[in-house]
């Protein structure tokens, strides 16, 4: 005897109208015969038979309303024939009220509630936290002057001549040496197969990417800015970012999709836009944005090297920027970690990529008015090296964030939530946010300047956090 | 058989139930054949008892049943080769049976426990296996496809000689990633057949109202990808264009696209009520092209199985079934420190 009980048509389904029986008592019914119809407020199903045998009862009649789902609504006698060979299950299907299971699913249980009380959710583990600190250099290490380009250009051809496994692929990338000239050099190096020029079809090959990460290569997917990587952010997200976790483990896909990000100058609203918050936002993915040249080499060889998709944000106003850089030495540059570039002791200026170099600038403006500015430089949106934050705003009591994104929702909002949770009683004025302002950036020279981060704007801000 | 598409009625008719083509019976044995029909069985009774397990509340969300279609899970893994990487949608089921995934993890990963296949973190829709070169289980729909180029890809960049396999239905058929990837796959060669599994519906929409151009093994050809139309009710038919279609692919020739011409059974997913169309239109199909009857009819013509034969496959696969579904109720759901595993992960390893 099977009973054949009141079927869920949907995940939010807790009760029906059994509005029609197509069999009877006596009917010999096989897996896949529709036997009834079900009405609920939104549809009308069929429901088809599981199992084979005679109907030997109906306990529900047609027409009967708000049948709670699993409820049996009639009894199935076994078949002479074709059920006897098969072995019977037993507690194939409990009845609800007395579940065998230890762990009866929610719509099982006799309350019919589909919400479980969730058991307490465990915290995130912290991120385990070793002393990440830049490497030191050897003794006799010099420093030599490079732009942030040719470290980019740099880190990719050291880590490539590492590892066959590291490929780049992106539009222009081989054959024009890079639209923006960071991939100068390395299809002369490197051949096509491994430096690919892809056509202007962003979703395709960030997908393609992605799917020869799963497969254990480690891409370097080049944008040619990450404002066009927005048709690609579903592989970056939906299948990079998540699958690790979807897999249980089982799929990891190392893979850089890396390009510049924010505002370049007078390319107006589609070309300028800073993603740092957007991506910050995806558990899965980690997210860089460098502002010096040695940053720069460092961190993409660090994300290079990373099993998990890392999303790094290059500035194109930064690329011609020259800056030390250790010659010689395999420098990588640990993920995850903010670097103080200016000591101070009154306000906590903490930024970003481009956004470092507007700081560092109006810290030199503040110094004129005996304002001492802590810079700190970010690099590594996700995770966040928030402690680096909180130990500087604890010696100088005053924050502002900078950032070229949009305020609502974004960095600066975030270090401000995280600040006041931490370091609460340290704070003698409010956070302050310089962004860019909320509309979509301009292309009048004025008004793009009245619209983004200015070194005017954060001066203003650490001021008036300083009540000054 | 879906009515009104008057440009491929007669064609399917041509290599339709009616008059039930040889293809390809003299090229297999008896042991192929009756393992072909205990794969499709096994997907058959496994999917309708998802079906009855979500109907109990034990499975979740959303879960989309392979019941109709299970000749193409079959044919194809019969005419791949071992290595070659398969990749789909979110009508995953029927293609993690048979690239060898354990029915149990299957199931318990259907129910959100801890013995599934993900840990029970994927669901339906998520379930992966590297062992089995099974790349998921994607739930964004023809998302799969430039992955599976990519795997592609990866088999160029390595030259080991594998094909990967991207599955997708007649829906994902519009889906301009599509494209992007077949431009790529046959501007660099890449071994990858594309499998469509034409079901006739993308979810509700007929493919007549969703497709200009409704013969999709066409869809290659402003790329150079050739394409064929395959009876995908036709067991030894996938099979054998699988075959074909791979040794172009790993032959350094480039993509191939096979459109297989299916019919899903059920609703697009648990809770679709499926009013786009008649119980006479499914009826018609289980009755004249039903892909399993097919196989046994082979089976009889042949004289390599008999009833006890049969029932014997069927008791076999019903046991598998019962013994899925019983871990699947009481295997335990995740432990809560799980919420925070398998983020982020420190090793290639």
């Amino acid at each position: 005897m099977t009973d054949i009980l009141m079927p869920a048509l949907s995940p939010t389904m807790e009760e029906g109208t059994l509005a029609k029986w197509h069999v009877k008592v006596g009917d010999n019914v096989k897996s896949g015969d529709v036997i009834a119809e079900i009405e609920t407020d939104k549809a009308t199903m069929e429901v088809e038979a599981v199992d084979e045998g005679v109907i030997s009862e109906i306990l529900v009649p047609e027409g009967s309303e708000e049948v709670k789902v699993n409820t049996p609504i009639a009894r199935l006698g076994g078949e002479a024939g074709a059920a006897a060979e098969a072995k019977p299950e037993p507690k194939a299907e409990p009845a609800p009220e007395a579940p065998a299971d230890p762990q009866p699913a929610s719509r099982a249980e006799a309350t019919g509630d589909p919400v479980r009380a969730p058991a307490e959710a465990p915290k995130a583990e912290p991120a385990p936290k070793p002393a990440l600190r830049d490497p030191e250099l050897p003794e006799g290490v010099k420093l030599v002057k490079v732009t942030v380009r040719d470290a980019l250009r740099d880190a990719m051809a050291e880590e490539m001549r590492r590892d066959s496994d590291v490929f780049l692929m992106g539009e222009e990338v081989a054959q024009y040496q890079g639209a923006y000239k960071v991939s100068r050099g390395l299809l002369d190096e490197f051949g096509p197969k491994r430096v690919i020029d892809t056509p202007i079809t962003e979703y395709g090959f960030a997908g393609l990417g992605v799917g020869a990460a799963m497969a254990g290569l480690k891409p370097i997917v080049e944008f040619m800015t990450f404002n066009f990587a927005m048709q690609a952010i579903d592989h970056i997200i939906n299948s990079a970012a998540k699958t690790l976790y979807m897999s249980g483990g089982q799929i990891k896909t190392s893979i850089v999709f890396r390009g510049p990000n924010g505002a370049a100058a007078r390319v107006g609203a589609q070309h300028s836009q800073d993603y740092a918050a957007w991506y910050g936002h995806v558990p899965g993915l980690k997210v860089l944005a460098p502002y010096d040249a040695a940053d720069a080499k460092g961190l993409l060889k660090a994300a290079i090297r990373d099993p998990n998709p890392v999303v790094f944000l290059e500035h194109e106003m930064l690329y011609g920027q020259e800056f030390d850089v250790p010659e010689d030495v395999d420098w990588v540059v640990p993920i995850g970690k903010a670097k103080v570039r200016r000591q101070g002791k009154d306000v906590t200026l903490v930024a970003y990529s481009r956004m470092v170099g507007f700081c560092l600038q109006a810290a030199e403006e503040l110094a004129k008015d005996g304002i001492e500015a802590e810079v700190v430089d970010l690099r590594t949106i996700r995770p966040m090296d928030i402690e680096a934050v909180v130990e500087s705003v604890k010696k100088t009591n005053r924050l502002v964030t900078v950032e070229e994104g949009w305020g609502p929702m974004g960095i600066g909002a975030e270090i401000a939530a995280k600040v006041t949770e931490l370091a609460f009683d340290y704070l003698d004025a409010p956070p302050a946010r310089v962004h860019q302002e909320d509309v979509p950036l301009p292309y009048a020279a004025n008004l793009e300047l009245l619209s983004m981060p200015s070194v005017a704007k954060i001066v203003k801000a650490a001021k008036a956090v300083s009540y000054k | 058989m879906a009515r009104g598409q008057t440009g491929t009625t007669g064609r399917r008719k041509a290599t339709g139930a009616a008059d039930k083509p040889k293809t390809g019976s003299a090229a297999v044995t008896k042991e192929q054949l009756l393992g072909y029909y205990r794969e499709m069985l096994l997907i058959r009774r496994f999917e309708e008892r998802a079906g009855q397990l979500y109907g109990m509340g034990l499975i979740g969300g959303f879960c989309h049943l392979y019941i109709g279609q299970e000749a193409i899970a079959v044919g194809v893994e019969a005419g791949k080769k071992p290595g070659d990487e398969i990749i789909t949608g979110y009508r995953d089921h029927g293609h993690m049976l048979v690239c060898g995934m354990d029915p149990k993890e299957v199931m318990a990963e259907l129910t959100g426990r801890s013995g599934g296949s993900s840990k029970g973190k994927g669901g339906s829709m998520h379930m992966f296996s590297t062992e089995a070169n099974f790349y998921g289980g994607h739930g964004i729909v023809g998302a799969q496809v430039p992955l599976g180029t990519g795997l592609a890809l990866a088999n160029s960049y390595r030259g080991d000689g594998r094909v990967s396999f991207a599955f997708f239905g007649d829906g994902a058929a519009n889906q301009g990633q599509v494209y992007e990837s077949f431009n790529m796959a046959e501007l660099w060669k890449l071994p990858v057949v594309y499998v469509i599994e034409n079901n006739q519906y993308a979810m509700g929409t007929a493919i007549q109202r969703s497709s200009s151009e409704t013969r999709l093994f066409k869809r290659g050809v402003s790329f150079n990808i050739p394409g064929e139309e395959v009876d995908g009710m036709d067991v030894l038919a996938v099979k054998a264009a699988t075959e074909k279609a791979a040794e172009h692919a790993r032959s350094g020739n480039g993509p191939y696209i096979l459109e297989m011409k299916t019919y899903r059974y059920r609703g697009h997913s648990m809770s679709d009520p499926a009013k786009y169309r008649t119980r006479e239109e499914v009826d018609e199909v289980r009755k004249t092209r039903d892909p399993i009857d097919h196989v046994e009819e082979l089976l009889e013509k042949n004289g390599w199985a008999d009833e006890a034969t049969l029932k014997a496959i069927d008791a076999e696969v019903k046991k598998i079934v019962a013994d899925a579904a019983e871990f699947a109720r009481t295997s335990p759901e995740p432990e809560p420190s799980e919420l925070y595993t398998d983020v982020y992960t420190e090793s290639l390893a």
